[in-house]
């Protein structure tokens, strides 16, 4: 029998109870992601995107199928799986300091106070926003709320960082220098990532694989590509790339030809 | 493709004068000399900070001013004559003279706390006091109980469902008509006033503080799921904070209810505190040391409820 991934989704099916019957969201995922990995998952609104990512992090539990992360099986919320949320999720009541240290906390318990809060800031430096420790989030930009949500998660040196739609809150310029972040941060690292995302550039920019989701309801896995950009990859050098545009013209072609987004089909 | 037509339309037609696109690329010169001959109005002389911060209270206050000086303008001429029923301005100025220039008669202050007189002349902040030792011990008990019971209330669907049917029902009770019951268990007046100003003050406590758990954001649901906080973690550092500006307007609905039945208690029991002064002063038909109560009544409710918002402000901030 063949090895398992590092993470490995197998057969998951999501159903919904609803007034008029089962809902079924997803319909037989499945999907083998391997160590240091970077996975987008492309779709149109409401293919199931989002309830794929909650289940491998354990907020949702799936009707079928199972979730492995090395040979554990995945079902409940842990700290070796960060999130990173579209809305950044930041507590407002505390400080960018205390946000990010309140997940060190609970990931590295036999460190000393003073190691915990260096390791938060070392987290917040690689986002570059040490100089915002003791801001609150209300006090930051869009742009700025998000890279503490990111320094957060990597600060829990998780197994798997999810990111749900990270930038899809931020306009395009400052998305393009979150970008940056997240392959800088990817060159360093190395950690195994499955990210949501609308856009087709930012899911070839980052990825290793892109996988394309069909639409709902019963959303299935229609095409799982690889992108065969070098890395470590710098935006201009690997937007010049044969590699880069055949990638952009195969999630373009799956996503406004052979799976349309289902509103515009309906308004046509 | 009917969707592109009426664009395809627009370009080179009929109509307006067709620009090349040279024309319509051409770079206009910045008018620098235009705007170094404009004559700007010399400016202002910059204002010192205290003649500055002295304008914007004035700004707040003035207006505030004007209302008052108008609204005794106006009663004075409709009260004025000696024929009025109601008293006039002057009138109570004249008549309850001794009690507004000596609120303090007969209160005592020292290390142990507040103290009014049992026996003799009490003035009418002695009988403030007396109300407000009554509201302190109720509400707080209040805000303990209602803030424990709205916890519980707003994040098991189970309690929830026990329980809001009944304090919906409870909440209608107007304070007054809890007063036989009161009464009935307690046998005296100043335990049954404090079960009063509790008995009105708990359910808006409880009814907000529910509602700041149930609307707690699902982000920072997640967010403690994620970090897999232990429940006196999740609680402490999420949905303490998450929910305290609900719980203060709770609070705050809940000291002005009270304020509201401590004086309607106390008119009923007699005795002492500020309802039973009103009462006994219409009795009297002394009118004016009434009207002088009722401004008594309503700074203090408003001070109880800027003391409220401001503890209120200063947890959420530092929760």
């Amino acid at each position: 029998m063949k090895q398992r991934s590092y993470l490995a989704l197998e057969d998951i099916c999501v159903e919904f109870p609803t007034k008029k019957g089962t809902f079924c969201a997803l319909d037989k995922i499945s999907l083998s992601i391997e160590k240091g990995e970077f996975v987008s998952l492309i779709g149109h609104s409401g293919c199931g995107k989002s309830t794929l990512l909650n289940v491998v992090a354990g907020l949702v539990k799936p009707s079928r199928g199972v979730v492995f992360l090395g040979d554990q099986v995945v079902d409940a919320p842990g700290v070796d799986r960060a999130v990173v949320f579209q809305d950044h999720s930041l507590l407002p009541w505390l400080t960018v300091e205390e946000n990010v240290c309140l997940a060190v906390d609970k990931t590295a318990k036999g460190k000393s106070k003073a190691e915990r809060k260096e390791w938060a800031l070392h987290n917040l430096e690689l986002v570059q926003m040490a100089h915002a420790a003791n801001k609150r989030p209300g006090e930051l930009s869009g742009g700025m709320k998000q890279r503490v949500g990111i320094a957060r998660a990597i600060a829990m040196q998780p197994r798997v960082l999810l990111m749900d739609e990270p930038f899809g809150a931020l306009d395009a310029l400052t998305r393009a220098a979150l970008q940056d972040v997240v392959m800088d941060l990817q060159a360093r690292l190395n950690n195994t990532v499955l990210m949501i995302t609308h856009d087709v550039d930012e899911a070839v920019l980052l990825s290793d694989r892109v996988i394309m989701m069909t639409n709902g309801p019963a959303a299935r896995i229609g095409e799982d590509l690889k992108v065969h950009i070098p890395r470590p990859r710098a935006r201009l050098a690997a937007m010049d790339l044969p590699e880069y545009a055949d990638a952009r013209h195969a999630v373009v072609h799956f996503l406004h030809e052979r799976y349309r987004n289902p509103a515009t089909l309906q308004a046509a | 493709m009917s969707a592109s037509s009426p664009l395809a339309n627009t370009g080179q037609s009929e109509g307006a004068p067709a620009l090349s696109p040279a024309a319509g690329a051409t770079v206009v010169p910045y008018p620098e000399d235009a705007i170094k001959r404009r004559q700007l109005p010399p400016m202002p002389a910059p204002m010192q900070a205290w003649e500055e911060k002295l304008r914007s209270i004035a700004a707040q206050t003035l207006p505030t001013l004007l209302m008052l000086v108008v609204l005794f303008g106006l009663w004075q001429v409709a009260c004025g004559s000696p024929d009025a029923t109601f008293p006039s301005p002057l009138k109570v100025w004249q008549d309850s003279h001794e009690l507004i220039v000596n609120p303090f008669e007969g209160v005592t202050v020292d290390f142990s706390g507040v103290h009014v007189s049992e026996e003799g002349v009490v003035g009418i902040a002695g009988h403030i006091v007396t109300s407000l030792k009554r509201v302190m011990m109720g509400y707080s008990l209040a805000a303990i109980l209602g803030i424990a019971l709205g916890i519980l209330v707003g994040q098991s669907v189970f309690a929830y469902r026990a329980l809001d049917p009944l304090f919906q029902v409870l909440r209608t009770v107007p304070p007054l008509a809890w007063l036989p019951i009161s009464l009935a268990i307690f046998q005296q007046a100043q335990p049954s006033t404090i079960f009063l100003i509790f008995i009105t003050a708990i359910w808006p406590v409880i009814l907000n503080t529910a509602a700041g758990v149930q609307s707690m954001p699902a982000a920072y649901v997640n967010v403690g799921k994620v970090l897999n906080l232990n429940p006196l973690e999740y609680f402490t550092k999420i949905m303490l904070p998450a929910t305290v500006p609900h719980m203060f307007t709770g609070l705050r609905i809940g000291v002005g209810m009270s304020w509201l039945a401590i004086v309607a208690a106390e008119m009923v029991q007699g005795g002492t505190g500020i309802g039973f002064f009103i009462w006994d002063s219409y009795n009297s038909s002394l009118l004016t040391d009434t009207i002088v109560a009722l401004i008594w009544i309503g700074l203090v409710g408003f001070a109880l409820d800027r003391i409220v918002a401001f503890i209120g402000r200063k947890v959420a901030r530092t929760a």
